[in-house]
């Protein structure tokens, strides 16, 4: 029996540790250090229908226990991540989670309807919470309607089961979560970056050339396990949680929260090797908790 | 190959303001070969400050499983850095990055090595190897001022070696490129590392030489993955971008757009 497995749409993890999207590139840089087969699965770096420059730089900031970033959505296009990215990680025995953006709807509906042909992409996460981008972010995931009516589209396109991963930049994040679910969505991702800034102590002026990015890092866990835990018994579909997540007590109290699965994402800059090391050290966590399974946990915290 | 090791603190003092030279024992220095790499370190156990930091390889000496970086304790994780002891233990990931192709200066041919401020410890590697194998190197280093100078005799020791002072404090005064209009140098292919106003410089004082620039920039994993650490390419037809940790630090001239 496999104590870390587990179960999702669309997804049957060998353990609930995911790279988060934007973290992890296309996986290439990281297949150098470990077998990325060893991973839960991998979400890949967001993919637009054409190729994306990103923002000016500096494009990250580091602040107390966390880190700003205002990468802008920089990838190669949807035509070269079929082309090659997702063949190249076909060698991996991993789900790829394919991380969908875009700048109008129809671009959404595109790239999702394409990328989820690819034989290893087992999941769709909409990217509909990107605070870095002037249009096709955060505009779509912050009102209920739009929110809701953009998961349609893409649930009618896709081959495979929509994750749609929510902003922390709203009042009400249970009403966004409700609203995608009623949309279709098979499940949620959450969350994304909290919107924040960085001065420069001698100019006065923002660090990041952006002017705000995207906070990450463990500064921002207890926002994102409040926000699991408020979510997860406000919806039906299940949650991969994410935010600050560094080691496998961390993981324990976003499964605790609701979370069926989670995903690592600053942390990976800070240890490459952290989501092998959390692997390795969640069977002893198990044993410490005396649980037989993964799956015992999740959700205790509302029992 | 990139690896992540505890590496032990071997010697480690300041050797000038602000500036440390540390030298690290272990495995992961036998995958050190091209001057120009750098490694990125984490200062603390605790995530406070959070990330690593990019700091370039200076001197490799595979024989003792060393090697020594020199480094301005300028901000939070530096400072933190500067206080440790012989016998700690610092995480190390590296080696990483594109460093100076050597192969590129011919025996019996000469390179100008310029570097300003904390870009000279790059250098230092570099001319070692180069005059291993038998190219007679000419040094160029700038410093704001006479408190921040180092190394000096251990490049001298390499080749000619001249210093420049934004205050004329010590050696000449003014910036590397105006030393360098004075003594008009022969030689065949630079190297330099510093800031990029200097880069720019050297680009167009010497428009016609074969030369190799190293760039620094934020970063977040120092692997490539993150894509925070872009620059600009000047042929944007081709690639946009390119990222200063995996595809640099070190790049041909006339490649990134000053």
């Amino acid at each position: 029996m496999n104590r870390l497995q587990v179960d999702l749409p669309g997804l049957t993890l060998k353990n609930p540790i995911i790279p988060a999207s934007g973290c992890f590139g296309f996986g290439q840089e990281y297949a150098k250090l470990y077998d990325l087969s060893k991973l839960g699965a991998i979400m890949i770096k967001a993919t637009t229908l054409e190729t994306r420059k990103g923002n000016p730089t500096p494009r990250v900031a580091e602040t107390s226990s966390g880190m700003l970033n205002a990468i802008g959505l920089q990838n190669p296009g949807l035509a070269h991540v079929m082309e090659y990215e997702l063949p190249w990680l076909e060698q991996y025995d991993v789900p790829i989670i394919a991380n969908v953006a875009g700048t109008e709807t129809a671009d959404y509906v595109a790239v999702a309807e394409k990328i989820s042909t690819a034989p290893n992409v087992k999941a769709l996460e909409l990217n509909i919470s990107c605070p870095n981008v002037k249009c096709g972010g955060i505009q779509f995931g912050t009102d209920a309607k739009t929110a809701s009516e953009l998961t349609a589209a893409v649930k009618a396109v896709s081959n495979v089961p929509v994750y749609v991963k929510l902003s922390p930049n709203v009042t009400n994040i249970g009403e966004i979560a409700k609203a995608v679910e009623a949309g279709g969505a098979d499940g949620l991702t959450m969350i994304n970056t909290l919107i924040g800034m960085r001065l420069n102590p001698i100019t006065g002026k923002p660090v990041i050339a952006n002017g705000t990015g995207g906070l990450s890092g463990p500064a921002v866990k207890p926002v994102a396990i409040r926000m699991v835990y408020d979510v997860s018994q406000q919806v039906k579909i299940p949650i991969i949680g994410m935010g600050g997540i560094t080691n496998a007590e961390d993981v324990i109290d976003f499964l605790s929260a609701g979370a069926s699965a989670v995903a690592v994402g600053t942390a990976n800059f800070v240890d490459p090797f952290v989501c092998p090391n959390i692997i390795d050290a969640l069977p002893h966590k198990l044993d410490e908790l005396a649980c037989e399974k993964l799956t015992d946990i999740m959700g205790r915290s509302h029992r | 190959m990139i690896k992540q090791e505890r590496m032990k603190v071997v010697r480690h003092k300041q050797i000038a303001d602000d500036i440390f030279e540390l030298t690290l024992i272990g495995q992961l220095s036998l995958e050190m070969k091209q001057p120009g790499q750098f490694v990125h370190i984490r200062v603390s156990d605790s995530f406070e400050p959070l990330l690593r930091r990019p700091i370039s390889i200076c001197s490799i000496d595979p024989e003792h499983m060393e090697f020594t970086m020199l480094y301005r304790a300028g901000g939070r994780g530096t400072k933190i850095l500067s206080l440790k002891q012989p016998g700690d233990e610092v995480d190390v990931l590296g080696p990483l990055g594109n460093g100076f192709p050597v192969e590129e200066a011919e025996t019996g041919e000469t390179a100008l090595l310029v570097g300003g401020g904390i870009g000279v410890p790059p250098l230092y590697e570099l001319s070692k190897q180069l005059n291993a194998k038998g190219v007679r190197t000419i040094h160029v280093l700038g410093f704001q001022s006479i408190n921040n100078v180092f190394y000096e005799k251990q490049f001298s020791e390499l080749g000619d070696t001249y210093i420049v002072t934004a205050d004329g404090s010590y050696g000449s005064k003014g910036f590397v490129t105006d030393l360098l209009a004075q003594l008009n140098p022969e030689f065949n292919v630079f190297y330099s590392c510093g800031p990029i106003p200097m880069l720019k410089a050297l680009e167009q004082a010497f428009p016609d030489k074969k030369g190799f620039l190293s760039f620094e920039e934020r970063m977040g994993c120092g692997i490539g993955a993150c894509y925070a650490c872009v620059c600009e390419t000047t042929d944007a037809v081709a690639k946009d971008y390119l990222k200063i940790c995996s595809d640099g630090p070190v790049f041909p001239r006339g490649v990134v757009a000053l």
